[in-house]
């Protein structure tokens, strides 16, 4: 039995120790926003928050989560993260939208530390994060409508 | 392909719900109506709560269609389409796509498909709920009004709910009149996708996301030769693992099922198995362009043919050889299925384009008729033709065959989708071309390549005619004298699958790129060059000025910047890209693609935009790198690092002009994709001097970025 501190409360599961989290979470714990597109943390769909950082949970093993603050999309409930799905809403991002999770996570992180990003920092924050429909350039507007609507404080 | 739609509005017919309520069931296919008897399904359907459910017959994979659709029936049957509940068609003739012949989302068709007919239906049903409200109240129908979800009428007012019932008993009316474009509330205007708020919180369930109680999970080691077959494995004991439940042989490969899709995943990864490879083991990317290379003069197929080009072509001409790299679909979820084996039948959990066709092979593999085998059609994450296929869905019922009453969800890696893909085909085409007076006299285009539909479906192949072969040849826009379009289908042994625009975008990448070589050629501006072949169509002529305008298009804006331009006209939309570059060939940028697009009229302006945007981006994934090769019979690439599709930064500006010329939709799903690799090859020329023949266009010597 192993246990994480997941969208603030304490869970316990019953997984190997190397088991990704990502599959903890979709198979295990019945989270599924979190999505599997690589298992080798290349498109970004498994981003999920480990203490705030923006991380692959297709390649982050659940004993290396031990003791740390595990965010989903299902608990992201941040000042960014709420800023960040109100600009997706209003520039209509999504299409298939199997991707949108890992980018909202991505872009939620991205937020809350660096919260005036310049163009380059957002494209180098969303660079690894693979959207397979194409709505790059929607992404970069609304990351860039959710920075002002944050005002510059996270 | 041309496809040709459903005017006719004697397929509707009207039922009263058991529990009370009025529904609406149709039939698409109205010549297969007159044949066989009509079989009620509810399509549109109001309960005696208010609840309206619109049961969406075509599948949501991005491109909007719950929304979209809602749009059409909601402007007639006069309710807010934000409250309107969409539920996803099961697998069922009466769903068959008119234009295509099965039930399949494909062919940019669900649109231009449902125009008249669910705008007829919440027509219909209007009017019979404003009949039963004019009945209760004793007032003529006339004088009632019918508008978010209720019937009024002086002071009296009675929501459809309270109506449904009593509307499923008024007559069905003969003849509806729809409304003209200056009335529309809806269509045409803005509105959030129905789906969009859940997709960006992660609550959207994919067919990945499904489950089911007491589910088990499967992993798969696939033989790594499409084709090839297990001759032998060992599994060690592997059935004793704790979790694991059995291991299967499927043949093409080894499953095992575990309590948790880790552990199915570890014990798979043991797996000691003997291939028979087959003959696919034998094929290589080189050897299957020299197959296709060798069946250059074969007769093949006359696409499109008038005057002479024999004659035109016999004192000289421009000859160029054009060849597109195969491609991966490398939808984001990755191909999977959950089944349900019992007495009964079987249950299918699935993201599919083509739920019918789910339905025959799960009801083959199950041993069980079609009738038994339910199809429970999920959200897609990404399609762009992957999900037409339904190998899937074969593998996951042989799997759960062994462990019945439990129900079994396989998932394939991203390494198995990249290497069992039915990939894009490879093709080669023969371009030979004269000039005079600044057009073209004469254009004579082959195209060889292996034929999708002769596998897929092969009674739609006939006389070496595969109809989705000659799309962007039978359209050519051009008014050329002389003409001779042929396709050849050569068979080199791998397997191919419909991509997002099938041929459109091979054909346009060949053509639009060989017509600048022409304008070249007379010595004449690219844009003046097409638009003097483009008199008789006004409306293309239009796209191609206006992208140009837009763009600041100039055939010589200066050493280090270039233009590209390609145009064409494709699922009866009229489109034309701009390409602007900058850099030298051995850094090529991409400053900018302009787009502008007339589909006549937009349903849904907003999200048309976003599939003509994302279109152009899966156009680059043809244009800048993305390729599949195969060696000794095993594809070469397995996940994204080296199937690079375009990130971010890869990926310029790309603005979008939608115009609206009025008349019938014209498709928009697949309309971005075609002309971006002949945008960019031809702004790379512009740029460099350099031709680039081939996809994918840093194959030809020039690096993105």
């Amino acid at each position: 039995m192993a246990s994480l501190l997941l969208n603030g409360k304490t869970v316990r599961v019953d997984a190997a120790p190397d088991t990704p989290l990502l599959w903890v979470l979709r198979d295990h714990l019945k989270l599924t926003g979190t999505k599997y597109g690589c298992g080798a943390g290349l498109c970004g769909a498994c981003t999920v928050h480990l203490d705030g950082v923006a991380t692959r949970s297709c390649v982050t093993p659940l004993s290396a989560v031990a003791g740390k603050r595990v965010t989903s999309i299902e608990g992201l409930q941040s000042r960014a993260g709420a800023a960040v799905q109100a600009a997706w809403d209003k520039h209509q991002v999504p299409q298939c939208g199997y991707c949108q999770s890992g980018q909202v996570m991505t872009a939620s992180a991205l937020l809350a530390k660096t919260p005036k990003p310049s163009e380059a920092q957002i494209v180098a924050a969303m660079q690894g994060n693979l959207c397979r429909c194409g709505t790059y350039g929607r992404i970069q507007a609304a990351v860039k409508d959710a920075a002002a609507t944050l005002g510059g404080t996270p | 392909m041309t496809a040709s739609f459903v005017t006719r509005r004697d397929f509707l017919k009207v039922t009263a719900l058991a529990g009370g309520g009025l529904a609406l069931g149709f039939r698409l296919d109205a010549n297969a109506a007159q044949a066989a008897p009509f079989k009620a399904n509810a399509w549109v359907s109001i309960t005696p709560d208010g609840t309206v459910t619109l049961t969406c017959h075509r599948n949501e994979m991005g491109q909007d269609v719950h929304t979209s659709l809602t749009m059409l029936l909601a402007e007639e049957l006069e309710v807010d389409p934000r409250r309107v509940r969409v539920v996803q068609a099961p697998a069922d003739p009466v769903y068959v796509n008119s234009a295509l012949g099965a039930q399949i989302t494909g062919g940019s068709t669900s649109i231009r498909e449902a125009w008249v007919p669910l705008r007829t239906a919440g027509a219909t049903a209007r009017m019979m709920l404003i009949g039963a409200a004019a009945a209760r109240w004793g007032v003529p129908a006339a004088d009632c009004r019918a508008a978010n979800g209720a019937v009024s009428h002086g002071q009296n007012r009675a929501g459809y709910g309270a109506l449904a019932t009593a509307a499923a008993k008024q007559p069905v009316p003969k003849d509806v009149a729809l409304k003209e474009p200056g009335q529309f509330k809806l269509i045409g205007k803005p509105l959030p996708r129905l789906d969009g708020a859940d997709k960006a919180r992660g609550r959207i369930i994919y067919c990945i996301d499904v489950k089911r109680p007491g589910m088990l999970y499967a992993a798969m080691v696939p033989c790594p030769v499409i084709g090839g077959k297990v001759a032998s494995f060992d599994y060690a004991g592997l059935d004793k693992t704790p979790g694991v439940r059995t291991v299967v042989n499927l043949g093409e490969g080894v499953a095992v099922v575990a309590n948790h899709f880790w552990t199915a995943r570890k014990a798979a990864d043991t797996l000691k198995i003997q291939w028979d490879e087959g003959p696919g083991a034998q094929l290589d990317t080189d050897g299957i362009f020299a197959a296709l290379a060798a069946a250059k003069d074969k007769p093949g197929y006359v696409a499109k043919q008038a005057g002479d080009v024999s004659a035109a072509l016999a004192s000289g001409a421009v000859e160029a050889e054009y060849r597109c790299q195969m491609l991966s679909h490398a939808t984001l979820e990755p191909q999977n299925c959950t089944a349900l084996v019992t007495p009964n039948g079987v249950d299918v959990w699935a993201s599919v384009q083509f739920p019918q066709g789910a339905q025959a092979v799960a009801a083959q593999v199950a041993g069980v008729p079609p009738e038994l085998a339910w199809i429970h059609p999920q959200f897609l994450g990404g399609g762009f033709g992957r999900r037409l296929e339904n190998d899937f869905v074969a593998q996951a019922v042989a799997i759960a065959k062994a462990v019945p009453g439990q129900p079994v969800q396989l998932i394939w890696t991203r390494p198995e989708d990249v290497t069992h893909d039915f990939y894009r085909p490879p093709s080669i085409h023969y371009m030979r071309g004269a000039v005079a007076g600044g057009r073209i006299a004469a254009l004579s285009s082959r195209l060889v390549s292996p034929s999708i539909t002769a596998r897929a479906f092969p009674a739609f192949v006939q006389n070496g005619n595969d109809p989705f072969m000659t799309e962007g040849l039978v359209n050519l826009s051009y008014d050329i004298p002389n003409l001779e379009l042929r396709t050849v289908i050569e068979e080199p042994g791998i397997r191919v699958g419909y991509w997002r625009s099938v041929s459109h975008a091979l054909n346009a990448f060949a053509v639009e790129s060989f017509v600048d070589e022409l304008a070249l050629a007379a010595q004449t501006d690219p844009l003046a060059f097409r638009l003097a072949m483009l008199d008789k169509l006004p409306r293309q002529r239009a796209v191609l000025e206006r992208a140009a305008r837009r763009a600041g298009y100039s055939a010589s804006p200066g050493a280090g910047r270039g233009f590209g331009l390609a145009s064409m006209e494709c699922y009866d939309t009229n489109i034309a890209l701009v390409c602007e570059v900058s850099g030298s060939a051995e850094r090529v940028k991409l400053e900018r693609i302009t787009a502008c697009a007339d589909c006549g009229l937009a349903v849904h302006p907003d999200q048309a935009v976003a599939q003509l945007e994302g279109g152009i981006v899966t156009g680059l994934i043809q244009a800048l790198r993305s390729k599949i090769t195969l060696k000794n019979g095993r594809v070469e690439q397995s996940n994204f690092h080296d199937f690079r599709l375009p990130r971010m930064s890869e990926v310029p500006p790309v603005q979008v002009e939608l115009v609206q010329s009025g008349g019938k939709p014209g498709g928009i799903g697949e309309v971005g994709v075609p002309l971006a690799a002949p945008a960019v090859a031809n702004a790379v020329f512009a740029l460099t001097g350099k031709r680039i023949r081939s996809t994918p266009l840093e194959d030809g010597g020039v690096r993105f970025g």
